[in-house]
């Protein structure tokens, strides 16, 4: 089977983020750049399938040119290739478009399952998946935390508030998976080694048949207004010097709660 | 006035608890509509008039439950294109997203998620929603044409009856869904039972961090939720180490609560944890460490070690209860 990750770049979490104040967008200059930790569990889930029911993975992410980085760690915990889109006409593009410019890169590709994370960390509108699924004309499998594929079908544990729901789709179909759905693997020296050699492939808005579909041409929202949340006031702090139950205890009484 | 629309969740014949938060926000932008599909839609109907919903579209069809969003999305797809609203509400929640995103593609309509807000704008609408952990409001509005589609956190609006309640207009429909087409569909539902209140609604919650040290010493902060008739949550990193179920997990990419009192046990107090609890109405926070960025919104903070403090605090409860 055939399996089609999408993974994105995005500035290391364990670093702030900051906010252009002219254009509103994320800062990505200067900071380290990584694949977003939700995808490498997508990553993982394909890898595990394709080496249960043979096949291959290929990755595909948007982003700019140096986005190209974003598949060396998935090629080297086993993926075969990376199909990178990236265009000028890309920049600040809202999630329908990313959703467009990657069903376009997919569609006309032998596949069985589109695999990505729920929603990405550092922009978690979690849209682009369904859209995708929606412009693909595919069923689309979310919030996956296990996931089983036999007999033409994907079966998942599909996270809700109360438990987990067993949801099944015919092939193909795209999934989102939650990180409670595996271990991402530490690429082995080897694989690493062997990622160097994997292709890597840039394409265009052009190649994709998509000028004047996505992008700048085909927003559908814009930022108008970023200001600072009210903060929250400090109240009293104390040391526990044997008493910091009971302190705790006369404030809950105080509030009623005992 | 206008009309807002609200994709109204219900279950067994009563909306969720975020329908009801909609319904108050449209409320207060215009004329609320709620569209309540699948079986005990009807039935939910009165509830919907008590938080101000003027007109209910009702279809009761099961492939509404049994089949994840897509029946949805026709349905909501053909009335938006009969009614043309400017404005439509979603939870962020499970259902609420996948219908909304879908939908999203299907109109190429404007898709805001994350808002805690939504408010007028320039003759329109648009939504606010925090970025970096709340420490940013970034303003949204559509460039796409109408309908706007908001996605709404739970509990970023606090539910409230109408002053005046309708008896709202109910629509049935009976438009034949496509139960054919490839879909992913509900094959079980498994409930995993929780003691005590749900998080969401519980009146106070103790919550454990790293701090704990070990996930056995959940058992101390079971108890004090047991005493005071709390729910117990836990912050990403226990929920990472498997200390507890996702279903625990507070913050940004977990629950947002709103508890009377919520109590902090061995957390830091990260941004993205702060995000999903800081509309507490109190805070109470344990850390050995003065310094935490927790004590920083707490209204009562103990620099101390849990394994003192909390054991006491259990046994002070106690004692105070018996009295
Ligand atoms: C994209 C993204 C999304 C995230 N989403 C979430 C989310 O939804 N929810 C969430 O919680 N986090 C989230 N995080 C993680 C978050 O950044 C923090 O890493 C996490 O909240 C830390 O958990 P903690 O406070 O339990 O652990 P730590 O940060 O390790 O803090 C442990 C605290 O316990 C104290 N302590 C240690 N021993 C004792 C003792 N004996 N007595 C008293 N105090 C003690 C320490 O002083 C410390 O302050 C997210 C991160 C990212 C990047
Ligand atoms: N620029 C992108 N390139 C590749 N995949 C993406 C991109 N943006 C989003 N995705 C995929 O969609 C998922 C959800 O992202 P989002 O909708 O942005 O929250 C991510 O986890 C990725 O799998």
């Amino acid at each position: 089977m055939n399996v089609v990750v999408c993974v994105k770049q995005i500035p290391d979490p364990n670093s702030p983020g900051k906010l252009d104040p002219q254009t509103k967008r994320l800062v990505r200059e200067g900071v380290d750049l990584v694949v977003d930790p939700g995808d490498e569990h997508a990553v993982e889930a394909g890898v595990q399938l394709i080496e249960k029911h043979g096949g291959e993975v290929t990755l595909i992410s948007m982003g700019p040119p140096k986005a190209a980085d974003v598949f060396r760690k998935p090629l080297a915990m086993g993926a075969h290739r990376g199909v990178l889109i990236t265009d000028p006409a890309l920049e600040n593009a809202d999630a329908l478009s990313t959703a467009r410019a990657i069903a376009a890169a997919i569609k006309d590709r032998s596949y069985d399952l589109v695999i990505c994370g729920t929603e990405s960390t550092d922009g978690s509108s979690g849209a682009v998946p369904a859209q995708l699924a929606e412009i693909l004309g595919l069923p689309l499998l979310s919030f996956a935390k296990k996931l089983e594929v036999s007999d033409g079908k994907a079966v998942i544990d599909r996270q809700t508030d109360e438990g987990y729901d067993v949801v099944e789709a015919p092939l193909p179909a795209v999934v989102t998976v939650t990180g409670g759905i595996n271990e991402a693997r530490y690429p082995a020296l080897r694989g690493i080694m062997q990622a160097k050699n994997k292709e890597v492939k840039q394409v265009s808005v052009k190649d994709l048949g998509l000028d004047g579909k996505v992008g700048k041409a085909a927003l559908t929202q814009e930022v108008v207004d970023v200001v600072p949340a009210e903060a929250r006031k400090a109240g009293e702090v104390v040391e526990d010097k044997g008493e910091g139950g009971k302190r705790i205890a006369d404030f809950l009484q105080q509030l009623k709660v005992i | 006035m206008i009309p807002i629309w609200v994709y109204a969740e219900t279950a067994e014949g009563a909306p969720k608890p975020i329908t009801l938060e909609l319904l108050t926000k449209a409320r207060a932008l215009g004329e609320p509509v709620a569209i309540a599909l699948g079986p005990g839609a009807r039935q939910a109907a009165d509830a919907l008039g008590k938080y101000g919903a003027s007109r209910v579209y009702v279809h009761e069809d099961p492939a509404f439950r049994d089949i994840v969003a897509t029946p949805a999305v026709d349905l909501l797809a053909k009335l938006i294109e009969k009614d043309r609203p400017t404005l439509v509400l979603f939870g962020m929640t499970y259902e609420g997203r996948d219908v909304a995103a879908r939908l999203s593609a299907r109109l190429g309509a404007a898709l805001i998620a994350n808002a805690t807000d939504v408010v007028e704008k320039d003759g329109s609408f648009a939504a606010v929603s925090p970025v970096f952990g709340g420490s940013l409001l970034v303003t949204t509005v559509a460039r796409a044409k109408p309908p706007l589609l908001a996605m709404l956190r739970p509990k970023a609006i606090t539910a409230e009856p109408a002053t005046q309640p309708a008896s709202p207009k109910v629509e049935v429909l009976t438009d034949p869904v496509d139960t054919d087409k490839p879909a992913a569909r509900v094959l079980r539902r498994e409930q995993q039972k929780a003691e005590g209140p749900r998080l969401e609604d519980a009146p106070v919650i103790v919550s454990g961090g790293r701090g704990l040290g070990a996930p056995e010493n959940f058992k101390m902060l079971d108890e004090l939720a047991a005493e005071i008739g709390g729910a117990v949550g836990a912050s990403r990193a226990v929920v990472d180490a498997g200390w507890k179920p996702y279903a625990f997990q507070i913050g940004q990419t977990g629950k947002t609560v709103k508890p009377t009192v919520y109590i902090a046990v061995g957390i830091s107090g990260a941004m993205q944890h702060t995000v999903g609890m800081k509309g507490a109405k109190t805070i109470i926070a344990i850390n050995k460490d003065p310094e935490a960025p927790i004590f920083k919104l707490a209204d009562l903070g103990v620099v101390g070690d849990v394994h003192k403090v909390v054991p006491q605090l259990i046994q002070e409860v106690r004692s105070r209860k018996r009295k």
